[in-house]
């Protein structure tokens, strides 16, 4: 299958009925790719019936929508099997989900490590928990171009570490994580690995086997699926181990007067009626994207990442967030101009019909690495072209003669 | 559209930076980041007879913000805490689509900031950071 910008373009109704659009927004957001439209649509007109509940037959197709969908996320990241894939509400959901879970057999002085480049829902939960059970966190630092600093993993990766939870790609400056050493040496500690795959299922199938992580979480609106859906894979015998979350309907065994006993994973961690539709077009879209030429896909856009990155370094004052090359890198350019606040570029840029995101982009502790307080941040999906980049340079141009 | 929104006259007012700087001994004080963005505004104010007799600011953030924070040193003086209060319920109402109070004409330059919602915050910090340092001060 050849690739073409302009046909997978086509293939999403909203930058289908809006040509002008240079939409370079994709790491906050993916646009809805048509399978997932359609699959939601047929889903609330032909199988909508709450799951896991009915013997009607609607009830039935509805049942099997849902965990058809839930096969397909399993066949995207390479699961060993369904039952592995928790569905959630998204990435921060499936983080606080293991917090929560996880975080319950954690006592005072135990360990959980991340990393300096963490988006605040691989963060926030943690702070939480520390607050909650005096765990301890470690925090992994930084190489000066952004990437987690892994020479001094040891250092930080004790006997005490009970979990590992690191992003697979950063939201900022688009590094992806050397996942393999990481846990190899979490592992050797006895500590188990939640990764943060929020960037990287947009940029392919993920095969979390391969990896050899525990537990991986991401969103489905940015693998342009819809919103409200998420996902948790983890390892059979990891999730087992986990106690659940949130307590409902649907994820029991028995509940008498005085107790209740668990369902099996993944049901004990989906309590209550789960997000079925979104799920169902989660699946298509992962669907969908099993079968895209990716290595075309990932030549394109890192055509075009590399064409940004050569013509932003020219412009004057303008500093990069992160790698200034391609290796093991996503193509999500994070940037500041001189003298100009992020804000105010984005606003001029959108007057040019480009839309990036300005500010902390929820990765404050990564900002004050770099000593900034936000950034412009363009980040490319494969429908991105030539002509998104023309217009983004063109708007930057015109926001540096405006605001200057 | 958006261009509005950087009129020359607000680009002047925001890099005239009325009030910026610090005071030697304040009466009030505060800081104020906003969570959307990261931007930061520290204000100063002394106090006279519970007016304002100077205010000095310290603003790390975008050109709305600053041109608030610039206006609120040129007309700023003479507020007390009720009114510094009401300044920022008229300036809130003046986004949500209402006209600007009298006496502060510059206001008007932040009609075009009316549709753009994140953005309101960007105004309305340095006002809420005024009210937050006239508390500190009540507090002392």
């Amino acid at each position: 299958m050849s690739f073409s910008a302009a046909k997978w373009r086509d293939r999403f109704p909203l930058l289908a009925a809006h040509p002008g659009l240079h939409y370079l927004d994709n790491a906050a957001t993916g646009q809805l790719c048509e399978a997932a439209f359609d699959a939601v649509t047929h889903h609330d007109l032909t199988h909508r019936a709450n799951v896991l509940r009915g013997t009607y037959r609607l009830a039935e197709q509805a049942d099997a929508a849902y965990e058809n969908a839930r096969q397909q996320v399993a066949t995207y990241l390479n699961a060993a099997n369904a039952e592995e894939v928790v569905f959630t509400a998204g990435t921060t959901a499936a983080i606080n989900l293991v917090a929560h879970a996880f975080g319950e057999g954690l006592g005072a002085g135990d360990e959980v490590m991340l990393s300096l480049a963490e988006h605040h829902s691989n963060f926030v939960p943690w702070q939480m928990l520390r607050a909650r059970r005096g765990v301890v966190l470690r925090i992994l630092p930084l190489a000066p171009d952004g990437r987690l600093d892994l020479a001094r993993l040891e250092e930080h990766l004790t006997p005490r570490c009970k979990l590992v939870a690191v992003t697979h790609a950063s939201n900022v400056t688009g590094a992806v994580t050397e996942l393999v050493p990481i846990v190899s040496a979490a592992h050797a500690v006895g500590a188990r690995v939640l990764v943060d795959g929020a960037q990287a299922v947009q940029h392919g199938p993920v095969d979390v086997q391969a990896l050899g992580v525990d537990l991986y979480a991401f969103s489905g609106h940015k693998a342009f699926g819809p919103t409200g859906v998420g996902v948790l894979w983890g390892k059979a015998e990891a999730l087992e181990q986990l106690p659940p979350f949130l307590g409902g309907g649907g994820m029991i065994g028995r509940v008498t007067p005085g107790e209740t006993t668990f369902a099996m994973p993944p049901r004990r961690f989906e309590a209550g009626t789960p997000p079925i539709a979104q799920a169902v077009g989660l699946g298509a879209a992962l669907d969908w994207l099993q079968a895209q030429p990716w290595a075309d896909m990932h030549a394109h856009t890192a055509r075009l990442a590399q064409r940004l990155l050569e013509e932003l370094a020219v412009l004057p004052g303008l500093t990069f967030l992160g790698p200034r090359d391609l290796r093991n890198r996503l193509p999500i350019v994070s940037f500041n101009l001189d003298g100009l606040h992020p804000h105010d570029v984005c606003q001029v840029l959108d007057r040019h019909g480009v839309a990036v995101r300005g500010g902390h982009h929820c990765a404050q502790p990564l900002m004050d690495f770099f000593g900034v307080a936000g950034a412009v941040r363009a980040s490319l999906a494969p429908y991105n072209s030539e002509a998104d980049i023309d217009a983004l340079l063109a708007g930057l141009k015109d926001a540096m003669r405006k605001l200057g | 559209m958006s261009d509005d929104l950087y009129q020359q006259a607000l680009l002047d007012l925001a890099k005239a930076a009325h009030g910026a700087g610090t005071l030697p001994s304040p009466d009030g004080e505060a800081l104020r980041d906003s969570p959307l963005c990261g931007d930061r505004v520290r204000m100063q104010v002394a106090l006279e007879g519970g007016r304002i007799r100077a205010i000095a600011h310290d603003v790390k953030g975008c050109l709305l913000c600053r041109a608030a924070a610039s206006l609120l040193g040129l007309h700023g003086a003479g507020l007390d805490a009720a009114g510094a209060g009401a300044l920022r319920d008229r300036v809130a109402a003046t986004l949500a689509g209402s006209e600007p109070p009298p006496g502060w004409p510059e206001l008007k330059l932040f009609e075009p900031v009316r549709p753009h919602r994140n953005r309101h915050g960007c105004v309305l910090l340095p006002f809420e950071t005024l009210l937050a340092a006239l508390d500190s001060q009540t507090r002392a």
